[in-house]
């Protein structure tokens, strides 16, 4: 029996017409890719993306030179340097961050007490040569001023689970 | 002696001793932000409160002497609950700034807040703030964070004896303050900020610039004066960024000079990077090879009675004994390790050492000061001779410029005759050194230096014998020197061997044309105008005036790029490491003067630094064992005649303080001192500024 209606399957291409089928079927679902870079997908408000340093809403640079993402980060991809400023202030004189280094961890972000640095929404920043992507303060901070719209909002939903 | 209980462990102490000293000795840490070992106990951070039994309330362990029987517990629900309360009272008024303060990560208050603090406050009503005050180039305050635990104010008082610090009003509104807002004008200041708990008092050069988790350290000794001290070096990369005392009880206990802790920015300034060779009368840079070629080519032919050496104060005993050897090979027996022409006699160890020892002055019961201001010749070992001022009992005299001393030394007279009359007996202080169980004297730089310090020299070496300044156990005949290579070289023969010349005479020599070579090592306080004629050889570190008339340069290494060995002013052999590597194509000396010897077809018989010390340590006892003081040996020494009063009043050898090598010399923070303390020399009027 079970070898009759095999071989009759086999003859009326009924495994062919029910790929057919699946294919028909698909075609009229709605698609699961995107057409990226035209189209993106949802990001979490904590997705850790590129760093950006942050500025107060007078201009002030948030950094304070207290170092503690450098010493936390476990990739060693973070180099400060501090001296006091004209004013008296604390701030930094270099702020280089190896983001070859970097493994997106997020700690630097977690230890800063001022919201300085901080991972923003941005993964879109490949380079064609590696030394590209070993930013200084003036990247950083540049950074900061481009996504700050974006970074102020996931600090805000972020906020109640801090 | 009573026995008491702490944490149900018994322990007997001296009759005086308090609960917390108890409480250590058994290894029990009780804490405290006031409270410190060489400090009068003030009793008023209350963060040592313990429970005793039969005590209404809690009790400061510092100021409660230990008693016969007494139950501490310094971990019961009782202490620790008041200890919290306590913590908490602190940090109402502490500002939560510890990202942005330099105490952080090395703060007692951080730190203990981590054990008895909470989590939230419970203060909301306003925070006070203090404003700050100017305590000078190298104290940065920051007054809001004060605790007002009196550290700072005791140690100016009691140990610094500079009383400029206090505490006014009261309750709220109490600050620490300067009483005239002025710079603080001890060389001992830069303590402050390592006794104070908080962020309250920090140093001002190191401001913001590293993290003490960041900084590599390495246990030196200070070499800017003669006592050497023992320091931390805290390097960041290739960089020092602070020097920190370190504990050692037989020298500096644990405290440090201001010139020693801050002029290390003067190591980053004015370096001899690499060799130079001077053509058509101007230096330029040169390959080591150059460098070596041109002094083949000059001393290769010269004789050994036309070379000449003069070591420097911050040279190191095995440089000093590489260059000997050479001079030595090269049959020249012209060298002086006294570039400042002092007149202390090499033949008898005794006579240019520190005898009674830096600790040995807490035994003495009578001191006379000549031609000397330890103050700012050394200002660690002042603060030992006002510690034993302060336990009572001690007849202290100064002969020399009337000079602040911070303890009330009797000023006998600026002049020798009015030493000749001690020496004759002719004073009555004469009687108060005879009359003294322990007398000591203790003579300075500004005597030997002179035209006639060879008969001071004899004139106390007199008075040594009359007095009984040496006997059974006691040596009470002390020079105190104020460069750190000069023991090391007078013990190692650094001084004219058989028909040589000594500094002075190199320099007459050298302007006569006798002499055609000097080698100079790291020597920059002679006059140089005289070497115009000779070809010199500066090996240094700094581009200082020796550097200017030096022919050939070769950049050697500064005391913290090396390891070395010096001898401090009692003669014991301390070794100092090397915390950073010497800038550029700089080379550790005694490895320039063992290339140089190789070049002159004349090496030296050593291959590695362990092989030069067991050299050194053959022909000199002092270098046998590290950190030990091999005792000077007593003889005749000096010269009799008469005292030459016309040259003038017993100055102190060093002028400012701040400002006394070419470390000092090239560094902006004791140029900053030197303005704004005027290297405790100037008097302020009323028009000034």
């Amino acid at each position: 029996m079970s070898s009759i209606s095999r071989s009759l399957r086999g003859f009326l291409l009924l495994e062919l017409l029910s790929g057919f089928a699946l294919t028909l079927k698909y075609m009229f679902r709605p698609k699961v890719t995107l057409n990226y870079p035209y189209e993106k997908g949802p990001l979490s408000t904590r997705f850790r993306g590129e760093h950006a340093l942050r500025r107060y809403a007078n201009g002030e640079e948030r950094c304070i030179a207290c170092k503690l993402c450098e010493a936390i980060c476990p990739a060693q991809a973070i180099t400060i340097e501090a001296e006091p400023r004209d004013d008296g202030s604390r701030r930094t004189t270099r702020y280089d961050l190896d983001m070859n280094k970097c493994i997106y961890c997020g700690l630097c972000q977690e230890a800063c007490p001022v919201d300085a640095i901080v991972e923003g929404p941005n993964f879109e920043y490949a380079t064609e040569r590696r030394a590209e992507l070993i930013y200084n303060k003036q990247k950083l901070l540049d950074n900061g001023e481009r996504w700050e719209t974006e970074i102020a909002m996931r600090l805000e939903k972020e906020a109640p689970y801090r | 002696m009573p026995k008491l209980t702490i944490d149900g462990l018994e322990v007997d102490v001296p009759a005086g001793t308090s609960v917390l000293q108890a409480a250590e000795q058994l290894g029990i840490e009780i804490p405290r932000f006031c409270y410190h070992d060489r400090l009068p106990v003030a009793a008023n951070c209350r963060m040592c409160l313990v429970e005793i039994e039969k005590m209404p309330k809690p009790v400061a362990s510092c100021a409660m002497p230990a008693g016969e029987g007494m139950v501490v517990k310094t971990q019961s629900p009782a202490a620790l609950q008041a200890r919290k309360d306590v913590m908490e009272l602190l940090l109402i008024n502490h500002p939560l700034d510890c990202p942005i303060c330099d105490q952080g990560g090395e703060c007692d208050l951080q730190d203990q807040a981590v054990a008895y603090g909470k989590d939230r406050g419970r203060y909301t009503e306003e925070k006070r703030a203090v404003v700050e005050k100017d305590m000078g180039p190298l104290i940065k305050t920051a007054m809001t964070r004060c605790i007002h635990c009196t550290r700072c104010v005791r140690f100016l008082t009691e140990i610094a004896g500079v009383p400029e610090l206090g505490m006014v009003n009261r309750g709220e509104h109490a600050e620490i303050t300067t009483y005239v807002g002025k710079a603080l004008t001890s060389e001992l200041s830069g303590n402050l900020v390592d006794l104070c708990p908080v962020g309250a008092l920090t140093s001002a050069p190191y401001a913001y610039t590293a993290r003490p988790w960041e900084l590599k350290k390495t246990e030196s000794i200070d070499v800017l004066d003669a006592v050497g001290c023992a320091i931390r070096i805290d390097a960041r990369g290739n960089q020092v960024m602070r020097v920190l005392p370190r504990l050692n009880e037989d020298v500096n206990e644990e405290w440090l000079g201001d010139k020693s802790r801050h002029a290390i920015d003067g190591l980053a300034k004015r370096r001899l990077d690499t060799p130079f060779v001077r053509r058509n009368g101007r230096l330029e840079e040169a390959s080591w090879n150059e460098a070596f070629a041109v002094i083949q080519d000059k001393l290769g032919g010269l004789p050994g009675s036309a070379v000449a050496a003069i070591a420097g104060d911050l040279a190191d005993a095995e440089s000093m004994f590489a260059l000997k050897l050479l001079m030595d090979s090269l049959g020249s027996p012209h060298r002086d390790c006294r570039q400042d022409g002092a007149a202390l006699d090499p033949a008898v160890s005794a006579s240019y050492r520190f005898n009674t020892t830096i600790a040995g002055i807490e035994q003495a019961d009578a001191l006379l000061i000549v031609g000397s201001n330890p103050r700012i010749e050394a200002p660690v070992l002042n603060a030992r001779i006002r510690k034993r001022f302060l336990k009572g009992g001690f007849a202290v005299a100064h002969i020399g410029v009337a000079a602040d001393l911070t303890y009330p030394a009797q000023h006998l007279g600026d002049g020798v005759d009015t030493f000749q009359a001690v020496v004759d007996g002719a004073h009555p202080f004469f009687e108060v050194l005879k009359a003294a169980e322990r007398p000591m004297i203790v003579l300075g730089m500004g005597a030997l230096c002179r035209d006639d310090g060879a008969r001071i020299l004899g004139a106390a070496r007199y008075l040594a014998d009359k007095v009984g300044l040496v006997k059974d156990g006691w040596n009470g005949f002390n020079v105190l020197q104020t460069a750190a290579a000069r023991v090391a070289g007078l013990d190692l023969g650094f001084v004219p061997g058989q028909g040589g010349l000594d500094t002075r005479g190199i320099l007459a020599a050298a302007r006569a044309g006798d002499i055609g070579a000097v080698w100079l090592l790291g020597a920059d306080q002679i006059e140089t105008n005289s070497l115009d004629q000779a070809f010199v050889v500066y090996q240094g570190h700094h581009g200082d005036v020796g550097a200017q008339v030096a022919d050939v340069v070769l950049p050697g290494a500064a005391y913290t790029e090396k390891s070395g060995t010096y001898l401090n002013t009692e003669g014991r052999a301390q070794r100092a490491a090397r915390a950073v590597f010497p800038p550029g194509e700089a080379r550790e000396d005694w490895k320039i003067l063992r290339a140089v010897s190789e070049v002159l077809g004349k090496p030296l018989p050593f291959d590695s630094l362990e092989a030069l010390r067991a050299l050194m340590a053959e022909g000199c006892a002092s270098f046998a064992g590290i950190d030990k003081v091999v005792p000077g040996v007593w003889g005749d020494f000096g010269e009799n005649g008469a005292l030459n009063p016309a040259l003038g009043p017993l100055g102190s050898a060093v002028s400012n303080y701040y400002m006394t090598d070419p470390i000092s010399r090239a560094s902006p923070t004791m140029a900053r001192c030197t303005l704004e303390i005027g290297g405790n020399a100037k008097a302020r009027t009323g028009t000034d500024g």
